[in-house]
């Protein structure tokens, strides 16, 4: 589970056929397997020069973080660290399998970084350092807090339902002394009131705020029930009174707390698979010193003015000016275009785009909010505070049960004190309304449907980022796609190949696998070639390709340089071309196109068959948006919108009382994602977009959205059931507390089950799993 | 029913040994790496005198 593969796997989560127990790959065996048919994948990964991250702890020993790719198991934990500790430098090392990190400490002295972890590189383990204060350490201390409050409960909530089971014995045998009784009570208060002290922390800090803000949430009830609770049983045990409820307050703390935890497990896990996806896209840049020297620092240290250098098949980790090189730019990522654009000397190059066929040296300019990548974030900022603030479902029904709660037991105080009975047995029962009332069922009904509608779509390869995603994503209408990246596959693939002669097609894929030029690649993508003939090919950036094959040159490029443009007085495409042309012989026409991702046309047609409107907005051209448009049977498009525009369609549409989804993936769609009700964006977003969704999938296929809008319905339709067991329960118990039948036995008994109830009502998530959906 | 005077002592220390036990293994970090765990009982343990291998 929650295993990351790189961007053109499978479903990642899924167990794959060679995943057998632990020994699937002896040696690593597998990893340089999934590499070689990778290979593409491979080079996106940023082997950055680890130097860069290397920290020191206070002895003056190195130490690295690094995130490891294609673990699966066992042996590979036993290869990577035993490869580690063969170095004699090193002091130690440890991989965190769930969390595919791994941490190394070593002499600095003895070895550099780079020749540390060659060995493990070149065994079929990428390798890429992080910098660790980058992941939120505050959340995970949290957690630690929470499990800490929820062990303490679960202590005391066990020792004193044994001691009041003992009392209630005690009762129904009329056997049980005052002393004893009194004693055990005793007993009982001092398990219980420290237990609530330090275990109810959580609710009281959340009630506090509330309070402060002038709001009421589910935790003022909660926290009420729990103290009035307990201090009323203190009295009761310093009288010597009958009853005392420390079993039903640190019991409904146990409960609560459960429910808290799951509700912050779930998406933990979903947060740490997006935290990885995001670090490993945290790039080092190099830079050239003034005296020439190279150094690696990470790419937010680069200041303006500073010479950057980026090899082919990296991305740009600054704005800049071109200050020397020529070479294509994909531009996809930045602004929804799909074709690259040609850059030279004092051109602009935009950060996140990928440089595609020569070296470039960027001038670094202006850092910081006068980016491209600021622009964007400013922009996506407001548009989120725009959003207007969502309020639960759990918050929207507090706000009406905390104060029908607080009335209906200074009511039933009000009523027993009325008819004659002394202020202590009327606050009893007023106390005794309160436990009732159990919001333990309340808090349960949503966290337990959020665990096992978040488990579930983990499983399918989707992860929810966002506490409230699947409840705003349950009340969509309309849906807005993204074209280049989302509903492509954002990669350019041969769409002539019918035409073209075998040999022709051997000749190109055999000059074409020197490149890291997209049309190039998709072309030798087409062919296996023999590798082993050694070419001689240049690349001429903004031009093609030139070989000298048997004396005879051939040219794969443009059509201009090609010649071809005399020759053939074709009609531009709408995709991009290339022309291969043999000296003698008539040049032969590539035609291109951005491929439809997996899964794109069954998932429009089923949205549009469930009634939703579809459309899409593109930074493309119109040509290329209307052909992909039409192919998908959607009637509204837009091309080159900028990304204010998608924000202002956006805008425009939640004015007409459109709920809107927006699925997107380029940093050009980040504002629109933050601006949508509810968003959704594919693992291979840029890392802005991801972090600006509610929703992120992984894998190729589209089909996920589907899967996600079904459980999301699903789990709404749940939530709200669970609602309704609770507010049922509560019509049969609330009366009887009022009526003072309410004894601390039966409230025990009522707690549990309708929690139980509530649990397992949420677990119906689960058994659909395996009725396929209609 | 004396008996309960030492009893119920008795029990609340065994059950607060156990909570002493899994707050003293969260602290230690026992929870960090689930899955690492449930792995890495699958690798032979070398013998410490053998000399480290070279993979």
């Amino acid at each position: 589970m929650g295993r990351l593969a790189l961007k053109d796997t499978e479903n990642p989560l899924m167990p794959r056929a060679h995943d057998i127990g632990a020994d699937c790959c002896a040696g690593g065996a597998t990893a340089l397997a999934e590499i070689g048919t990778n290979q593409e994948s491979y080079r996106d990964f940023v082997d950055s020069d680890p130097t860069a991250f290397v920290t020191h702890d206070q002895d003056g020993n190195a130490m690295l973080y690094l995130l490891v790719e294609n673990m699966h198991c066992a042996n590979c934990i036993k290869n990577i660290e035993e490869t580690l500790h063969s170095n004699p430098a090193v002091i130690d090392a440890r991989v965190n399998f769930s969390t595919r990190r791994l941490f190394v400490r070593w002499h600095e002295e003895k070895t550099v970084a780079g020749d540390l972890l060659r060995p493990v590189i070149s065994m079929g383990y990428p390798l890429t350092p992080y910098n660790p204060d980058l992941i939120q350490a505050a959340s995970a201390a949290e957690d630690r807090q929470l499990l800490k409050a929820l062990a303490v409960a679960g202590f005391a909530a066990a020792n004193v339902m044994l001691l009041s089971v003992s009392v209630w014995a005690g009762f129904f045998s009329d056997d049980m002394g005052e002393a004893t009784r009194s004693f055990l009570h005793w007993i009982s208060a001092m398990i219980a009131l420290p237990a609530v002290a330090y275990a109810g922390q959580p609710f009281f800090k959340s009630a506090l705020g509330a309070l402060r803000n002038g709001r009421l949430n589910m935790d003022v009830p909660i926290s009420l029930a729990v103290l009035l609770a307990a201090a009323m049983s203190l009295s009761e045990t310093i009288q010597g009174g009958e009853h005392t409820y420390f079993d039903a307050s640190v019991t409904l703390l146990f409960f609560l707390l459960i429910g808290r935890y799951l509700d912050r497990a779930a998406r933990n896990k979903a947060r740490s698979a997006a935290e990885r996806l995001l670090l490993l896209k945290s790039v080092a840049a190099t830079i050239v010193n003034s005296d020439g020297t190279r150094q690696t620092i990470p790419a937010d240290a680069v200041m303006p003015g500073h010479l950057v250098q980026v090899a082919v098949g990296e991305r740009l980790p600054v704005d800049g000016i071109v200050s020397s090189g020529r070479s294509e730019l994909d531009i996809s990522m930045v602004t929804g275009e799909s074709l690259p654009v040609f850059v030279k000397t004092g051109d602009d190059a935009f950060a996140g785009t990928m440089n595609l066929q020569g070296p470039l040296d960027i001038t670094a300019t202006k850092t910081g909010d006068n980016t491209l990548l600021g622009d964007i974030v400013r922009l996506m900022e407001a548009s989120e505070q725009g959003r207007a603030k969502y309020v639960r479902l759990a918050d929207r029904i507090a706000e009406i049960y905390a104060p029908a709660v607080h009335i209906l037991a200074a009511l039933t105080f009000a009523g027993w004190w009325f008819f004659g009975a002394n202020w202590q047995i009327a606050l009893l029962q007023a106390v005794a309304v309160l436990i009732i009332t159990c919001p333990c069922a309340l808090g349960l009904a949503v966290p337990v449907v959020q665990v096992v509608a978040s488990g579930r779509l983990l499983g399918k390869g989707i992860l929810v980022k966002s506490a409230d995603g699947l409840e705003r994503l349950a009340q969509i209408d309309t849906i807005v796609f993204d074209k280049t990246g989302t509903l492509t596959e954002g990669r350019l693939e041969l769409q002539n190949q019918a035409e073209i002669s075998e040999e022709n097609l051997n000749l190109a894929a055999t000059i074409a696998q020197v490149s890291r030029h997209p049309l190039a690649m998709a072309i030798s993508r087409h062919r296996q070639v023999n590798a082993a003939k050694a070419l001689d090919v240049q690349e001429l950036p903004g031009e093609g390709l030139r070989a000298i094959i048997d004396g005879t040159e051939v040219k794969l490029g443009n059509r201009f340089w090609t010649g071809a443009a005399k020759i053939a007085d074709l009609e531009e495409g709408i995709g991009p071309e290339l022309w291969l042309a043999v000296s003698g012989k008539d040049p032969v026409q590539f035609r291109f196109l951005d491929q439809v991702r997996s899964g794109a046309r069954e998932t429009i047609q089923k949205l549009t068959m469930q009634g939703y409107a579809v459309e899409v907005i593109s930074g493309d051209r119109p040509a290329v948006v209307e052909q992909i448009a039409v192919e998908l049977g959607i009637e509204n498009w837009k091309a080159q919108q900028k990304p204010e525009d998608k924000v202002a369609r956006l805008a425009a549409l939640k004015e007409s009382g459109r709920k809107v989804v927006m699925i997107g993936d380029g940093l050009n769609d980040a504002p629109a994602l933050a601006a949508a009700h509810v968003s959704i964006s594919p693992s291979s977003a840029s890392d802005i977009s991801q972090t600006a969704a509610d929703f992120v999938f992984q894998g190729r296929t589209l089909t996920a959205v589907l899967e996600t809008l079904k459980v999301a319905k699903t789990a709404h339709r749940l939530v709200v059931q669970n609602f309704a067991l609770a507010f049922l329960y509560n019509a049969i118990a609330v009366p009887l507390a009022v009526a003072g039948f309410v004894t601390p036995l039966f409230a025990a008994i009522a707690m549990s089950a309708s929690s139980l109830a509530v649990c397992l009502n949420s677990m119906r998530l689960r058994l659909e799993r395996n009725r396929e959906a209609r | 029913m004396n008996v309960l005077i030492y009893l119920i002592p008795v029990a609340l220390f065994l059950g607060g040994l156990g909570l002493v036990a899994f707050l003293w293994s969260l602290k230690n970090g026992q929870y960090e790496d689930m899955e690492g765990a449930a792995n890495r009982i699958l690798i032979d343990e070398k013998d410490p005198d053998d000399p480290p291998a070279k993979t």
